[in-house]
């Protein structure tokens, strides 16, 4: 047996890769129930891929049997219905975690040096999965399928001169179709699904090369030989770490202490996520929209129009806006400044244990107002609703701007030069 | 069980028990072992989602036909499960010609489980008259041809009626017993079946029969 | 963020009175009550399936979750002449469907998912006589609907009852408060009630069949996941007790 896993690895790195990036990467030890979103996003990853195959075994991509197909799944495909629960409470659970993962990676600066790629690959994940939630949330071909379609493929027609000609490039034809229909299938369970696992694995990467961030933003790596025998770890850690640094005794190994603290959080998730899917799948309305259940008409749109709850903040930011080019510009925009937040943030200190109070209530506001802009395009238009959303949308982009400003000069508490000490 | 984790308990508050203490081995496998039983349970889905569904079910559901229009000497064809099924209405010469040349055949008494129980006799049919056949080659799934009235003897000398598959020559008799010397095996399948009335038969299920 | 999840569940569902704010009654839903349900069903094929289809759900299907034995149903409850095994269909054609009530009338299968069993109860409830309308007929959480009262031969003729309300000091009519039949159906209206309460649960149950066996595998689910967590948690208590 040994004799084979030697020849193996002989030829194709298998234990050393897993060693490395799995079972002796150096782990802080301190990482709290903030650091679980990461694996949760994965699984539930796992979990999309592996029902969307699935539900692909009999989903039919045309505008004519689409919506009859899903409730085929549903009713006669042997748990076709489980198959098809797990995906689209799937789909409300990835952006669950990764809301929870981002805003970890605030809270704690994860994103500052040396980090700002890994940042940036999220981000791009996060850009990613919500072109993929969108197309997926068409194809079931109901009302809110092909008016949700009708009003982002709308959002292309804003950009002056070729936005008309753009929206019906999208749709393939002059209205949402068939053939808008089928391509966004081909999208959705071909190339995005691809280009979110090579982005993941990336992030990965970028993440075992930089070094997890902790709660206390303190490193775990210093430079080689600055730490005394006793200060440095006792577990056996990869010497592709070890090699270059001192690793301090601030850590674990990922294997087995932080799968097995995944594991846990992985069950408490499970629970939420079973107890979602087996007893109330529709969320209330939130993770299926009650107008999905009925097919598709291009006469008559639903008295609302809203999209899912993931993409309601930013919606709410569209709406805010009383001109179309400008309010679809906003809205790309409060996306767009997420991207730059390593370079907002001018601060060295990382986490908000040791920042100034002003920072902390700024993350909590922006926090909430996220929250908020979210309730606001999730519900029906009312009049006191549109000066909030613009009220909102001004503090939303002032969250960024006083950091900007403050974070240069900002009043931090020291940072300890070592997690158990 | 009880009996472990109250000392697994106890030692959970002793920091000198040694690492690999059999608290450490039990909840290892025992987490392991409930993991893989979910694991499971988890697959069940998936795999059952692979079995026909409602629609291929009412697809495939019993098929009523009316015999009462069938010529002696007859065969038609219906759908069943997506098959063809023969039903043929064999005259007296014919059946009595079924005797003459079992020398020739591979199972002439039906040996193999190729028909319900209760076509398990001479004719392999419940009325001796009718012959209900699933029209599908048992070597790689043709459908064969019918010859009859003397068409058939080029292939097996002195039978006049048979069944002659185009693809590799397979060759069976108005029984749908195999004969020798041809790539087949087993004899044509009888599908279940029964009489609702003289003139009424069902494909598909086994009736009073069983 | 903690706030995120609790706004998310417990943000309360929104009610469809479309198009009007006429209060909905709430309906006690059973699936679990299968007389009620094969009442429902009974209604159903004999007063909708004239016009609406129930085109993804199949007789049998429906039968057997029913507690219907097969040929019962048959016998009783199709009146097609489709087999068992085929969809609940109608055999109206759909362009004089069209004709007639200025659209196709809908689906009625996930009829429950998309307006909610309040609505459903309180609409089949609220018909009232407007001879303005082209089915002498107007409805008090759908106004203007394009369609006339089926269930008029089991409810009677009902009519809009207003309310007395006192207006800078005198009483008015104003206001319809709700409808009340003249008494000439079959049933009281107590049994319209309830035969209508039967329609709605056996409509909640057409949208989604799964529901039951979806709770029941649910729990076992829950239960699991429970004993997985407790292993999980204590071997990882096991393991990260030296690390201080």
């Amino acid at each position: 047996m040994n004799a084979f896993l030697n020849w193996i690895e002989a030829r194709i790195p298998m234990m050393r890769v897993a060693n490395m990036h799995a079972i002796q990467y150096p782990a802080p030890k301190n990482m709290n129930f903030w650091y679980v979103f990461g694996f949760l996003a994965t699984i539930v990853l796992v979990n999309q891929i592996v029902t969307g195959i699935w539900l692909t075994m009999n989903f039919e991509p045309s505008a004519e049997r689409a919506f009859a197909s899903v409730e085929y799944i549903m009713r006669e495909v042997d748990y076709g219905w489980l198959i098809r629960y797990m995906h689209s409470t799937g789909a409300s659970a990835f952006f669950v975690v990764v809301y929870m993962h981002m805003f970890r990676g605030m809270i704690y600066g994860s994103y500052q040096k040396p980090r700002e790629l890994l940042w940036i690959f999220g981000m791009l994940i996060y850009l990613a999965l919500m072109a993929e939630a969108f197309m997926g949330y068409v194809l079931p071909w109901g009302q809110m399928s092909y008016w949700g379609a009708q009003v982002i493929v709308s959002l292309f027609g804003a950009i002056p001169v070729i936005g008309p000609d753009l929206v019906i490039w999208i749709q393939g034809d002059y209205v949402i179709s068939g053939a808008t229909l089928n391509r966004f299938f081909a999208l959705h369970v071909i190339a995005l699904p691809l280009v979110i696992v090579i982005l993941v694995f990336l992030h990965i990467i970028a993440l075992h090369e930089v070094g997890s961030n902790n709660p206390d933003g303190v490193n775990i790596k210093h430079k080689k030989g600055s730490l005394a025998e006793e200060d440095k770890t006792k577990y056996e850690i990869h010497e592709y770490y070890t090699s270059k640094y001192d690793i301090a005794d601030d850590i674990v190994p990922f294997f087995p202490h932080i799968v097995l603290k995944d594991l846990v959080a992985f069950s408490i998730f499970l629970f939420v996520f079973c107890y979602i899917l087996f007893f109330a799948p529709e969320m209330g309305g939130k993770f299926l929209e009650h107008p999905n259940f009925e097919i598709a008409n291009p006469l008559k749109t639903p008295e609302h129009i809203f999209p899912v709850w993931y993409f309601t903040p930013f919606y709410a930011i569209l709406k805010a806006v009383p001109d179309k080019l400008f309010g679809v510009l906003t809205m790309f925009a409060a996306i767009g400044v997420l991207f730059a937040l390593p370079w907002v943030d001018r601060s060295n200190v990382r986490s908000w244990r040791y920042r100034s109070g002003l920072h902390k209530v700024n993350l909590i506001v922006f926090a909430i107002v996220f929250v908020f802009l979210g309730y606001l395009g999730g519900t029906p238009q009312e009049n006191w609703k549109i000066i909030s959303s613009q009220i909102a949308t001004i503090m939303y982009f002032a969250f960024f701007v006083a950091l900007f400003l403050y974070s240069k000069s900002e009043r931090t508490k020291p940072v300890p030069a070592r997690i158990s000490k | 069980m009880s009996e472990v984790s109250v000392d697994a308990n106890k030692s959970a508050q002793d920091p000198s028990v040694p690492e690999n203490s059999n608290r450490r081995k039990f909840l290892t496998v025992a987490t392991s072992v409930v993991g893989a039983v979910g694991a499971g349970y988890a697959a069940v889905p998936f795999i059952a989602s692979w079995n026909p569904s409602a629609r291929a079910k009412a697809a495939g559901a019993d098929v009523e036909v009316d015999i009462s229009g069938i010529q002696v000497g007859q065969l038609i064809r219906v759908m069943w499960r997506s098959k063809p099924v023969w039903i043929v209405r064999r005259p007296a010469a014919m059946l009595e010609a079924l005797g003459k040349h079992e020398d020739q055949l591979k199972d002439p008494s039906s040996e193999n489980p190729q028909q319900p129980e209760y076509a398990k006799n001479q004719y392999r049919s419940i009325k001796e008259e009718y012959l209900v056949l699933v029209g599908i080659c048992t070597h790689l799934g043709c459908s064969p041809q019918h010859l009859s009235n003397g068409a058939f003897s080029q292939y097996a000398e002195g039978v006049q009626d048979g069944f002659f598959c185009p693809c590799h020559g397979s060759k069976f008799d108005m029984a749908g017993r195999v004969f020798q010397n041809v790539p087949a095996g087993l004899n044509l399948q009888v599908p279940p079946y029964n009489f609702i009335d003289d003139n009424t038969l069902l494909i598909g299920s086994d009736g009073e029969n069983a | 963020m903690k706030k995120w999840l609790a706004l998310l569940l417990f943000v309360p569902s929104v009610t469809f009175a479309a198009g009007s704010n006429y209060p909905l009654d709430s309906v006690d839903i059973d699936l679990k009550d299968k007389p009620s349900l094969q009442n429902g069903a009974k209604i159903f094929m004999n007063y909708c399936l004239g016009c609406h289809q129930m085109q993804y759900q199949r007789y049998q299907r429906t039968f057997n979750d029913l507690g219907i034995p097969e040929e019962l149903g048959e016998e009783y409850l199709q009146f097609t002449g489709e087999k068992v095994s085929d969809y609940i269909t109608t055999p109206m054609p759909g362009e004089d469907a069209a004709k007639w009530f200025g659209g196709p009338p809908p689906d009625l299968t996930l009829v429950a998912r998309v307006r909610g069993p309040e609505w459903l109860y309180t609409y089949l409830r609220t018909f009232y006589v407007d001879e303005d309308k082209k089915f002498g007929v107007n409805n008090l959480v759908f106004p203007d609907v394009g369609m006339p009262h089926v269930l008029e031969p089991l409810q009677g003729t009902p009519r809009k009852v207003y309310k007395e309300i006192m207006v800078d000091g005198k009483m008015t009519k104003s206001e319809v408060f709700t409808v009340e039949s003249d008494g000439n159906g079959a049933l009281s209206p107590e049994e319209y009630d309830d035969a209508m309460r039967d329609l709605v649960n056996y409509l909640e149950y057409s949208g989604e069949p799964s529901r039951l066996e979806s709770e029941s595998i649910g729990r076992g689910a829950l239960i699991f996941i429970v004993i997985f967590f407790v292993f999980a948690l204590l071997l990882k208590k096991e393991y990260w007790r030296d690390v201080k």
